[in-house]
């Protein structure tokens, strides 16, 4: 998001999404297919819950010896020939990265799916500094054709439809105008990226897992995109957040067996690339990034978002989300996980994040690691009252509910007076400033309170 | 100081005292017919398995799929079909690649297969389809064993391939050949006697 222009907020942002209402519903469909798959690969493992207990307690214990396991990898890293770099803001990543990329004179760099450089704004950066950077994932080239984010996690462009992508393609690959058909669309995909698979001697990726013990570095994707970039590159740049280190090479296991299921309901993604040690002539750079992450560490209510492995379960879960689509959350990550995330790095321009949720709970139920998120989001929601993140008129009419409901004689009174108001000028109440009458019509008021109803009809009994 | 040492020291700071017990972690599932259930897998990602008694009957197989002017590079000893690596062949014009593979796995349908198998890095995605071999007694239950047999080996590179690369990213229409091979075969060499 650009500065300087006010950022709508969520409510906002999802009402403009909310517009087109067949669209609304065909996204949210589309997200439950997802959701509905994640729940049919789990339940084809006995073992489910063992799992996620286990991949929660081996986060803890990352979370617990972080600084450890950082140490380790690194000295193994290097061991096997990478070069580590750290970063503690985004702006230093970005330019690491693109120290890198022009100490090879290179004016051209194939990236796979990284949510991290998302967050950093690492392709504006390098665009600003003569470097084409060319998203290699589908969704993702699509969302980067289309001067977009990405607006899920794992399904970067799951809110654009077929012709759209169609049209976007004609205008910007030269297929032929009017087709739609995904088959015919993801081969000219195919063809316009191997060109530049080919013509790339940078490539950079993100990493799932980076594990302690080996220095090796796992990266997951179906399209294999990721491998053909590194593999034809001179040099291949990681880019990863600091908390996506795990102990051992053997508790790839669980996250392996946990991660596809959990995303897609597929068994496991088509390549799960163990990059250990670089080619033969070719450098590897790992960038570790924390950017607000060892702030997190040190909170006992907010450090759990830290063992997220970015499936998108909670994404595809959530009612909210599924109805109000992803760039309605206005950061990298959105989402139940991205709600939790955002308000550490900016309460204020997050501040809106927290209130986007029913809290229905659903998303601490499907994710595998066992996140509390929906308890994160209601302790946010206090600590953005406490900090005066909260617009005014909320603030009064929680002010006002407190008066009312401390004081029997003014909760009477005011119940009195919202019946008489309610029966004769409804209006009054479905204003503008009450967003919760939006789309709503109030009931019908009844003449009396129960305890008048009580007092009348049993209490002389 | 740099930002090495703020990283480290902010988070030596930060991470809460370790959890009173170490991780426990699983110890082998439920046991399966890992070769039924492998093939069953392989197909339902989009892949498909043949078996074979000896490699020298891969060559009839591809035969019946592929022209005989199609490029094939092969690095199984006795399939006597397709140009050896190393032969100067131009990877991305390859019809087919055929790679000897380390192991599979029943739960996944997916095959490892490290850089010691890969005359280069890069073959197993570049080319259109791609086949790979594996014996069949070399199937394990889940990603659990896979991990016991991998252990600490010390690969530059090895990776897990479960069936043809694919995307879902337009409407979650499944189209297989995103970027790599768009059909994976895996040849399942017979157990010996």
């Amino acid at each position: 998001m650009t500065s300087g222009t006010k950022q709508k907020d969520h409510a906002t942002l999802a009402g403009i999404f909310n517009d087109d209402e067949a669209r609304v519903d065909w996204h949210d469909k589309t997200l439950w297919f997802v959701r509905h798959k994640r729940d049919l690969a789990a339940r084809q493992l006995p073992e489910w819950e063992q799992l996620r207990n286990n991949a929660s307690q081996i986060k803890n214990f990352v979370l617990s010896n972080l600084h450890e396991l950082l140490l380790d990898f690194e000295r193994n890293a290097i061991f096997n020939g990478a070069h580590v770099h750290w970063a503690e803001t985004p702006e230093e990543h970005n330019d690491i990265v693109k120290n890198i990329i022009a100490r090879h004179g290179v004016t051209k760099v194939v990236k796979s799916k990284s949510m991290l450089t998302e967050e950093c704004h690492l392709n504006e950066h390098l665009e600003k500094n003569g470097i084409e950077v060319v998203d290699t994932d589908l969704g993702e080239r699509i969302v980067q054709l289309a001067n977009e984010p990405p607006s899920h996690i794992v399904l970067p462009c799951i809110h654009w439809k077929k012709e759209e992508i169609g049209e976007l393609f004609h205008q910007h690959l030269g297929t032929p105008k009017g087709v739609s058909d995904p088959v015919v669309l993801t081969s000219a995909a195919r063809q316009h990226l191997r060109e530049q698979f080919m013509t790339s001697k940078a490539a950079i990726t993100g990493g799932n897992f980076a594990v302690a013990e080996t220095g090796e570095v796992v990266v997951c994707t179906n399209e294999g995109n990721a491998d053909l970039g590194v593999q034809l590159a001179d040099v291949h740049i990681v880019c990863i957040g600091i908390e996506k280190i795990i102990p051992a090479r053997k508790d790839l296991a669980i996250f392996l067996r946990l991660l596809a299921r959990s995303a897609t309901g597929q068994p496991i993604t088509t390549y799960s690339s163990h990059f250990r040690r670089p080619r033969a002539g070719q450098e590897m750079h790992i960038v570790l990034v924390d950017n607000g992450r060892s702030a997190r560490l040190g909170s006992d209510d907010y450090r759990a978002g830290l063992k997220c492995i970015r499936c998108g379960a909670c994404f595809n879960t959530c009612p909210v989300y599924r109805r109000s689509g992803g760039h309605s959350y206005h950061t990298a990550v959105a989402g139940p996980i991205g709600s939790i995330l955002a308000p550490a790095l900016d309460m204020k321009k997050y501040a809106d994040l927290p209130f986007a949720s029913t809290l229905c709970g659903s998303c601490s139920n499907v994710c595998p690691v066992k996140i509390n998120i929906h308890e994160q989001l209601y302790k946010w929601r206090q600590d953005l009252v406490r900090n005066g993140h909260v617009p005014l008129s909320k603030r009064l009419g929680v002010g006002m509910m407190r008066i009312a409901l401390s004081n029997v004689r003014v909760f009477r009174m005011g119940g009195w007076i919202v019946r008489r108001i309610m029966e004769h000028f409804p209006s009054i109440l479905t204003g503008s400033f009450n967003p919760w009458s939006k789309q709503r019509e109030l009931p019908a008021a009844p003449r009396q309170s129960f305890r008048e109803w009580y007092k009348q009809n049993r209490a002389k009994k | 100081m740099t930002s090495r040492e703020k990283i480290l020291a902010a988070v030596k700071k930060s991470q809460p005292p370790a959890p009173p017990s170490t991780p426990t972690r699983l110890d082998g599932a439920l046991p399966v017919e890992a070769k039924t259930q492998f093939k069953e897998i392989v197909k339902a990602i989009g892949g498909s398995v043949i078996e074979i008694e000896n490699t020298g009957q891969i060559a009839g197989h591809v035969g019946q799929k592929f022209p005989a002017e199609a490029s094939i590079l092969c690095s199984v000893p006795g399939a006597g079909i397709g140009t050896p690596p190393n032969d100067g062949v131009v990877f991305e014009k390859l019809n087919l690649v055929i790679l000897r593979a380390n192991f599979a796995v029943a739960e996944n349908g997916a095959v490892w297969i490290t850089d010691r198998l890969l005359p280069d890095r890069v073959l197993p995605f570049i080319c259109e389809h791609l086949a790979l071999v594996i014996d069949a007694s070399d199937i394990v239950p889940t990603l659990t064993e896979a991990y016991e047999i991998i252990g600490s080996d010390q690969y530059h590179f090895g990776t897990f391939i479960a069936g043809p690369s694919k995307t879902a990213d337009i409407e979650q229409s499944l189209v297989l050949g995103a970027h790599g091979p768009k059909s994976l075969t895996v040849f399942m060499l017979a157990e010996k006697n």
